[in-house]
C-alpha cells in the first residue's frame, strides 16, 4: 500500500514538474536548427566594375545601364570629363537560383560580351557552417570594331577574348564584406607580337555599410604579368565609390581609372593612373524584375 | 492513509488533465500590405507554436528569414533594411485566450475567441488585443486570427521616399493546426 501511494507520489511530481514546463521553453524544443544563409553580401551583382559573388535568382531579370566618363584631368573645357561617356548595356537573368546568364554590348571597341555565373557554395551558418561563398564566372567577349589593317587575312576567333574567375567573398559583419577573385584573361589576338595574350590578375573589393542603404565599395584587381608593352603601358585598375540602394533600383556611382566596363576591358587595357589624374566619374544603374517567382507557390 | 491514497489519485488526475498542451511546428503566419506601386505578401509556414488548453495560454514564434517572397529583392530588403534579421532574428507572441470558458475543447466545432498578449516584433513589444477562432477537430485545434499591426509602433522604419506610397498597417494572417504534445 505505501508502495503504492509512493508511486503515486512520484507520479504526482513529474506531472506537476511537466505542467510547470513554461510554453516557451516547448517552443525552444520544437524548433528546428535551419541553415542560416548569408543574404546581402554584396548589394549588387558587381562590386563595381567587376562580378561580386550576388546573383540573379531564378526568374529575376536585371537590366543594366552603365556609364563612364572622360577622365578628370581633361579640365574644365571638358567639364571634367562629363562632356565624354562612354556606355555598356547589360541584360542578366537568372535561369536556375545557382545559375545566372547575361549579355552586354559597350560602346568601347564595339564589344559584345556574355557571361555565365555559377554559385557554388553559399556562406551560411546554424545547420551548416559555411565560412564563405564561392562563385565562378566565365565570359566571352567579341569585338567587333573593324580590323585596323583590312589588307591582312582576319580571322573571325581573332575578336574573341575569354576570361575565368573565381569569387571568393565572406560577410565578416553586418558592415562588412571582403571578396578575393583570382581571375584569368586569355586574348586571341594582341596589339604587337610582344603582348601577351594572357593576362593574370588578383583582384580584391569590399563593402563598407555606412547606413542601412548606402555602402562605400573599393575594389582593386592587381596585374601579376609586366605592365609595359611595346603598344602600351596598362595599369593596375582601382575603383572607390559608392552603392545606393532605393527599392528596386541599385545606384552605383564612383571613381575608377578604367574605362571598360567587362573583365577584358579593365584586366586587360586600364591605360589611366589614378596619381595622374586619369580618373572617370562612372555609374551602374540596376533595376531588377521579377519575371517569375522564385519559390514554389505557398499553401495560403 | 486510504484516504491519502484517494486525495493523490484525483491529484494526479487533475494535474494530468491541466498538461493539455497542443504543439505545431509549421504554423502560418502571413502578412500582406497594399501599396501604390506594389503588393507586400510575405509567408512563413515554420511557424512554431503551443497551446495549453487548461490555462488558455498560447505562445508561437517565427524566423524572420523563414518568411518568404515571390521577389527576392523583396526577402532581401525585408530582411536587410527593415526587420535586421541577423540581429534580431525572431518574432514572438505571448499570450491568453481571455474568454476560455467559452471554448468546449471537448466538442467538434468553431468557437470565437478573444487573445490579448504581449507582441515582440524587432525587439520591441507591445500589448494586443484581437479576435479569432478556435476549431475543436478530431485529432487537434486549428486557431485563426487576422489583425492590423502599425510597423512603426515596432521601430520598423519605412524610408521616406516610399513611406506615402505604403499602407500604414500591415495585415497579419495567423493559421496554426496544433495537434496534441506527445510526452516522452
Amino acid at each position: 500500500m505505501r508502495r503504492i501511494s509512493l508511486a503515486f507520489f512520484l507520479g504526482l511530481i513529474s506531472t506537476v514538474i511537466f505542467a510547470q514546463d513554461d510554453l516557451m521553453n516547448i517552443l525552444d524544443k520544437n524548433s528546428t536548427n535551419e541553415i542560416n544563409y548569408t543574404t546581402a553580401t554584396f548589394k549588387s551583382t558587381r562590386v563595381l566594375n567587376g562580378h561580386s559573388i550576388e546573383r540573379m535568382v531564378k526568374g529575376q531579370l536585371d537590366v543594366r545601364i552603365s556609364h563612364r566618363f572622360g577622365t578628370l584631368n581633361t579640365g574644365g573645357y571638358n567639364f571634367f570629363g562629363l562632356d565624354q561617356s562612354n556606355i555598356h548595356l547589360g541584360l542578366e537573368y537568372g535561369i536556375l537560383n545557382w545559375l545566372m546568364v547575361g549579355v552586354g554590348r559597350s560602346e568601347y571597341e564595339k564589344t559584345f560580351d556574355g557571361f555565365a555565373k555559377f554559385s557554388i557554395l553559399r556562406q551560411s551558418s546554424g545547420a551548416k557552417n559555411m565560412p564563405v561563398s564561392v562563385s565562378a564566372v566565365t565570359s566571352i567577349a567579341l569585338r567587333t570594331l573593324k580590323f585596323p589593317d583590312q589588307t591582312r587575312t582576319n580571322y573571325f576567333t581573332s575578336r574573341l577574348a575569354y576570361v575565368a574567375q573565381i569569387l571568393v567573398a565572406r560577410k565578416i559583419s553586418q558592415g562588412l564584406s571582403v571578396q578575393l577573385t583570382p581571375s584569368y584573361l586569355h586574348r586571341n589576338l594582341v596589339a604587337t607580337e610582344l603582348d601577351p595574350n594572357d593576362i593574370f590578375a588578383l583582384g580584391a573589393g569590399a563593402r563598407l555599410k555606412l547606413t542601412k542603404r548606402i555602402s562605400f565599395n573599393g575594389e582593386y584587381y592587381y596585374i601579376a604579368n609586366p605592365k609595359t608593352y611595346l603598344s602600351q603601358q596598362i595599369y593596375n585598375p582601382l575603383s572607390l565609390g559608392f552603392d545606393i540602394e532605393t527599392g528596386g533600383h541599385v545606384f552605383q556611382l564612383f571613381f575608377t581609372n578604367s574605362l571598360g566596363m567587362t573583365e577584358k576591358q579593365f584586366i586587360g587595357a586600364t591605360t589611366g593612373q589614378w596619381k595622374k589624374g586619369d580618373i572617370h566619374f562612372g555609374f551602374n544603374i540596376s533595376r531588377v524584375f521579377t519575371l517569375k517567382s522564385h519559390r514554389k507557390p505557398s499553401n495560403s | 492513509m486510504k484516504r491519502l491514497f484517494l486525495l493523490m489519485f484525483f491529484l494526479n488526475i487533475l494535474f494530468a488533465v491541466n498538461a493539455q498542451k497542443y504543439i505545431t511546428k509549421n504554423g502560418y503566419i502571413g502578412f500582406y500590405s497594399h501599396t501604390s506601386m506594389e503588393d507586400i505578401k510575405g509567408d512563413n509556414n515554420q511557424v512554431v507554436g503551443a497551446l495549453d488548453i487548461s490555462t488558455g495560454e498560447l505562445v508561437f514564434q517565427a524566423l524572420i528569414k523563414s518568411f518568404h517572397f515571390d521577389r527576392a529583392l523583396m526577402e532581401e530588403h525585408f530582411n536587410e533594411n527593415y526587420m535586421e534579421s541577423d540581429k534580431i532574428p525572431k518574432s514572438v507572441f505571448k499570450g491568453k485566450i481571455t474568454n476560455l470558458s467559452a471554448v468546449d475543447f471537448s466538442k467538434s466545432g468553431t468557437y470565437d475567441i478573444t487573445v490579448e498578449g504581449d507582441l515582440t516584433i524587432h525587439d520591441v513589444t507591445n500589448k494586443i488585443s484581437t479576435k479569432g477562432t478556435i476549431e475543436v477537430v478530431s485529432g487537434g485545434i486549428n486557431a485563426n486570427s487576422k489583425f492590423k499591426i502599425v510597423p512603426e509602433d515596432y521601430k520598423v522604419t519605412i524610408p521616406g521616399v516610399v513611406r506615402d506610397k505604403v499602407d500604414k498597417t500591415v495585415e497579419v494572417t495567423v493559421t496554426m493546426k496544433y495537434t496534441p504534445m506527445t510526452t516522452k
